[in-house]
């Protein structure tokens, strides 16, 4: 966490331990219980599933198609994000076109296709700054792209869930889909790193 | 009061009768179809609101309809009377949000955040 939004997250976590506390008062609730449900959560979200997606989209043309047409419908044919009343949209990168995830309003992300979003991406430095100049920020990340490339930021300002759609590394074509979902990281589903 | 408002008879059965399965629901058509030319608002409502301030008052161009929504800036009060509006991913240039930058921010804005942008010269 940088200190950046440190005194916003303070306030949000007292807020809601006050919340937590009310409820249990009032027998609503129980801390056990609540745990069990977060843990039930966290448990269904992970980087792992996300990778899934991107390895059958580099295996399977037809399924890369619907993947980038209608995330939300070709995610939950994997079984994930079912339930969830956001839509999911997969942007691609290619060689002329990099594209890159941020929630400037607050942190919202893919929870269950990424996991727990790191630190840095509810950071305000990040959050500020990749809209403004994401070359340099990208660089920072030890992403270094070609002059040329069209980079597209996507800010997750309204019910929409971004995915970025890695490129397929090279020297890969003998691998197997859990293969090829193992070399894929939570940053470059976010669009922070390249593979 | 079921009697005060009487459905006019020729509409209300045949509706429910034989429901058209191509066309689900009567929505109406999007006021901004992909191309158009767009501009924020440039007020600072004193609410919530999902309009970025770095994004207002500027000049966008609609890449796609993203789907019908409550309006965030008054469901997010507590009020149950948000209305749904169509949400619209809108690209910017860089240079249009910061007069400098050769890179595009795609933002999702409902639609009274947008007005058309008269402005053709670009």
């Amino acid at each position: 966490m940088t200190s950046g939004d440190h005194h916003t997250d303070a306030t949000i976590a007292r807020r809601v331990r006050r919340l937590e506390t009310l409820l249990e008062e009032k027998g609503l609730i129980t801390g056990e219980r609540l745990d069990e449900a977060i843990d039930a959560f966290l448990a269904e979200s992970s980087p792992a599933n996300g990778a899934r997606v991107v390895a059958r989209a580099w295996t399977d043309d037809a399924y890369r198609a619907r993947l980038l047409a209608d995330g939300t419908a070709a995610v939950r044919e994997l079984g994930y994000m079912e339930g969830s009343f956001q839509r999911l949209r997969v942007v691609e990168n290619t060689a002329s076109r990099h594209n890159v995830v941020v929630c400037t309003l607050c942190s919202c992300y893919p929870l269950r296709l990424l996991g727990p979003s790191p630190s840095w991406y509810k950071s305000e430095a990040y959050r500020s700054r990749v809209v403004r100049e994401p070359r340099e920020v990208l660089r920072e990340f030890g992403l270094e792209l070609p002059p040329g490339t069209d980079i597209t930021v996507w800010d997750s300002s309204a019910e929409t869930r971004y995915l970025v759609l890695p490129r397929r590394p090279e020297g890969t074509e003998g691998l197997g889909e859990e293969e090829l979902a193992a070399l894929v990281t939570r940053n470059a589903l976010i669009g922070t790193a390249a593979l | 009061m079921t009697d005060a408002h009487p459905a006019a008879p020729d509409m209300a059965a045949p509706d429910l009768a034989a429901p058209d399965p191509a066309a689900p629901e009567m929505a109406a058509p999007d006021r901004f179809p992909p191309g158009t030319r767009v501009r924020t608002y440039r007020h600072d409502p004193p609410h919530h609101t999902r309009l970025p301030r770095y994004a207002r008052g500027k000049r966008g161009v609609v890449v796609e309809p993203e789907g019908p929504e409550e309006l965030a800036d008054i469901s997010a009060r507590g009020r149950g009377d948000a209305p749904v509006e169509q949400i619209y991913a809108v690209r910017f240039e860089a240079r249009d949000l910061w007069g400098e930058g050769d890179h595009h921010v795609v933002l999702d804005l409902w639609e009274s955040y947008l007005e058309e942008d008269p402005d053709d010269e670009r």
